[in-house]
């Protein structure tokens, strides 16, 4: 079984499609397959050909940073060769592709044949809203006109390390229809952080409470970020408060919109 | 061990549990370090530009820190010849020897200190009290939190955790003759007051330093209150207390630094003193002092420089916007840190000025989100740092993927046997795929089985639970579909 896309990279490359592979990251394999799962539809509606390498699982941040980069070089080393062709590697997650991008290499700085791989792939790393907006160009247009108020949440690893703040922001504002709401200290973390959450629960828990607190205070209809760690810890935060809010992955927000347009 | 000493150890996931619960300590920090971001801001609209100079103010402190050796070496010299006395303190006990010394050495039973870090981490005040000399804090802050028994939560804003009314109720009850007000202009007033009979009386001055300049043997106080210049010129002797790391090479790198540190701290484009002292009174000369001292404390800085990798933690020139970035330090404070320097920057040097085990859970207290590196003057990776540190104290230098040179101090200490093995476990999971595979597909069908109390993350989180389809099951179902 192979939940690689049915077309094979030759008879792609011969329809004159553009391939991406797919690192669609362990937490949303696991806890937020949702997202995985539009971001491909709505990669393949740009015209693009996913290939989704089945043997993926972490890049490796949880043991990264949390000091454990012996453990997270091993988890890392087994899936330098999944990504052989010479094709953008699209990761639905700031943390996740800054990972990828920035740390994969670092961790075989003593191994010459696993950094040229690392290299490789750091540098054919991107994430997903980049993708979207950079390289695929979807047009948004026919989208919904619905109107609806959005917040958006960027993680911090997206802001900071992945450069891709400015991206989200720009999808939604090509979404007929949606309007950005800012919230007060946007620009702070939700206060999720990998182990940080548990190592230090009740700072996190602070955190994120506040975030959820300004976002609430926008009164906004939705809310999405483009990390579904971020989501994770505020939407089980919600759940716990008995909100009824849920935040989404921009990815599911642009299928929404896609599918409730005049192109449907 | 004196009582600081103790308050200094204490359990800092205890204090910051406390510092949350404390909604008014929180909303004066927030307010406090919102208003700092601001000011901050401000003095930086132009993001290119404010990366240009801190390029220069990066390249100027890691240059001088390349040839710390010959730097320091060049900067004795010139002190020498200018005729001011170097002495070199290895640890806290030294440093605070060399001060009993020369305060018997002149009879002195009363110093004037200026704002220091350095002295607050050799607890100065508290040892030349247990010595029956006076050494009066004279920075504003210090002073109020003097007075009442208190420690800095800020390198900057010592007293930041302060309200007006708390500094009303500490100068009424502990300034002769002070009356209760909370006119935050007569408060000011009445410390002005109180400390100008101790410049005068006090044959010491102590002051920090924040740049030294080995080509002129210059020593660079920057500050705004005065109390800085008049602790560095009305006593008989001046004493100044620093870091080895403080030294850069020319008078010429002080302009960027300078430039850099005033915006980043207090969000001004320049301090209202700026003190550049080079020797003591010179013949013929008015004022200034007779004598003067300068103490280059290592405590455990030499580990730090040592190391390729955690040399940048010494690139630092205190300017504090790490903290006021930062949203763990906005929410706990920085009294909870149980350290001298609190913050981001307090958790990449304490483990250097301590050692890993005591400070073991600062590393950890990040979520790695970067505002503090983001903001850094002189670029120093301090995420980077907190992981580097998370890595050392987990590993012994055997087992160690980046062995340091030598042990740092506690390094290995953290290492708990569940954690390091509950790694092991993961990496056995996902650096075999179908192993992998395996979980996804119990978790998906087993999460049911999902625990409702998950440790810390359900005090305020509903529990973590796997989809009933992984993203793979659906890609797979999505596939049988289409064929």
């Amino acid at each position: 079984m192979s939940p690689t896309p049915a077309s094979t990279p030759a008879s792609a490359a011969r329809d004159g499609k553009r391939n991406v592979y797919f690192f669609a990251t362990c937490v949303i394999d696991m806890f937020a397959p949702e997202a995985g799962f539009d971001a491909i539809d709505v990669l393949e509606r740009s015209g693009v050909q996913v290939h989704f390498p089945v043997r993926q699982t972490c890049c490796g941040q949880p043991a990264y940073t949390t000091g454990f980069p012996e453990e997270a070089a091993k988890v890392a080393a087994a899936q330098l060769d999944l990504f052989p062709e010479p094709w953008p590697i699209v990761v639905p997650s700031g943390s996740c592709g800054g990972m990828l991008k920035h740390h994969w290499p670092k961790l075989f700085a003593n191994d010459p044949v696993k950094l040229a791989k690392a290299e490789a792939i750091s540098a054919r790393t991107i994430e997903f809203t980049d993708y979207l907006l950079n390289v695929a160009d979807l047009k948004l247009d026919s989208a919904s006109r619905r109107p609806l108020r959005v917040a958006l949440h960027t993680a911090c690893s997206a802001r900071r390390e992945m450069g891709t703040l400015e991206c989200g922001r720009e999808l939604l504002s090509r979404l007929p229809g949606v309007e950005l709401v800012e919230h007060a200290h946007e620009s702070e973390c939700c206060g999720f952080g990998g182990t940080f959450s548990v190592k230090h629960p009740e700072i996190s828990a602070a955190m994120t409470s506040d975030k959820l607190d300004a976002i609430r205070a926008t009164d906004c209809d939705a809310m999405v970020s483009a990390d579904c760690g971020c989501l994770l810890s505020l939407n089980l935060m919600l759940k716990k408060r008995r909100d009824l809010m849920r935040g989404q992955h921009i990815a599911s927000l642009i299928r929404e919109r896609l599918d409730g347009g005049e192109a449907q | 061990m004196s009582g600081a000493m103790a308050i200094k150890l204490a359990d800092f996931q205890a204090n910051a549990r406390a510092a949350l619960k404390d909604p008014k300590l929180r909303d004066s920090f927030t307010g406090a370090m919102d208003f700092l971001i601001d000011r901050r801001a401000s003095q930086f609209p132009d993001l290119e530009a404010f990366e240009r100079l801190r390029k220069v103010g990066e390249a100027v402190r890691q240059q001088a820190l390349s040839k710390l050796p010959e730097l320091l070496e060049q900067l004795e010299n010139k002190l020498t010849s200018l005729g001011v006395q170097v002495h070199w303190a290895e640890t806290a006990a030294d440093a605070n020897r060399i001060f009993l010394d020369l305060a018997r050495r002149h009879d002195a039973s009363l110093m004037v200190k200026g704002k220091s870090m350095v002295s607050e981490e050799i607890e100065l005040n508290h040892e030349m009290a247990a010595q029956g000399i006076e050494c009066v804090e004279t920075d504003m802050g210090e002073y109020i939190l003097q007075l009442d028994g208190d420690r800095p939560s800020h390198i900057i804003m010592p007293a930041i955790h302060k309200t007006k009314q708390d500094v009303a109720e500490i100068f009424h009850e502990h300034i002769k003759g002070a009356p209760l007000t909370d006119d935050v202009n007569e408060l000011i007033a009445i410390g002005r007051r109180a400390l100008r009979d101790k410049f005068s009386a006090a044959r010491i001055g102590v002051s920090g330093v924040n740049f030294m300049v080995a080509e002129t043997g210059s020593l660079v106080l920057v500050e705004n209150e005065g109390n800085g210049r008049l602790c560095t010129s009305v006593p008989d002797v001046h004493i100044a207390i620093t870091g080895i790391e403080k030294v850069i090479e020319k008078l010429e790198h002080v302009a960027p630094l300078f430039a850099l540190l005033t915006r980043s701290a207090t969000g001004q484009a320049i301090t209202t003193y700026l003190n550049v002292i080079t020797g003591p009174r010179r013949a013929g000369e008015k004022d200034g002092p007779r004598e003067m001292h300068l103490i280059l404390l290592d405590n455990g800085r030499t580990q730090a420089y040592r190391e390729e990798r955690f040399r940048a933690t010494l690139q630092c020139i205190r300017c504090g916007a790490c903290m006021n970035h930062c949203p763990v330090y906005t929410r706990v404070g920085g009294l909870s840190y149980g350290t001298t320097y609190p913050g981001p920057i307090g958790a990449i040097i304490s483990p250097h000025l301590q050692n890993l085990k005591e400070t073991r859970h600062l590393p950890t207290a990040s979520s790695l989100c970067g505002a503090c590196g983001e903001v850094c003057p002189v670029g120093i990776p301090i995420p980077d740092m907190l992981m580097r540190l998370r890595e050392a104290g987990r590993h012994s230098v055997a087992q160690s993927a980046t062995p340091p040179q030598q042990a740092l101090r506690g390094q290995g200490e953290v290492r708990q046997l569940a954690e390091a093995l509950a790694w092991k476990a993961w990496r056995l999971l996902y650096s075999h795929p179908a192993l992998y595979r395996l979980l996804v597909w119990f978790a998906a069908r087993l999460n049911w089985l999902t625990p409702p109390w998950q440790g810390g993350w359900t005090q305020a989180r509903a529990p973590l639970k796997p989809a009933s389809k992984s993203l793979r099951d659906l890609l797979a179902e999505r596939q049988r579909k289409q064929n």
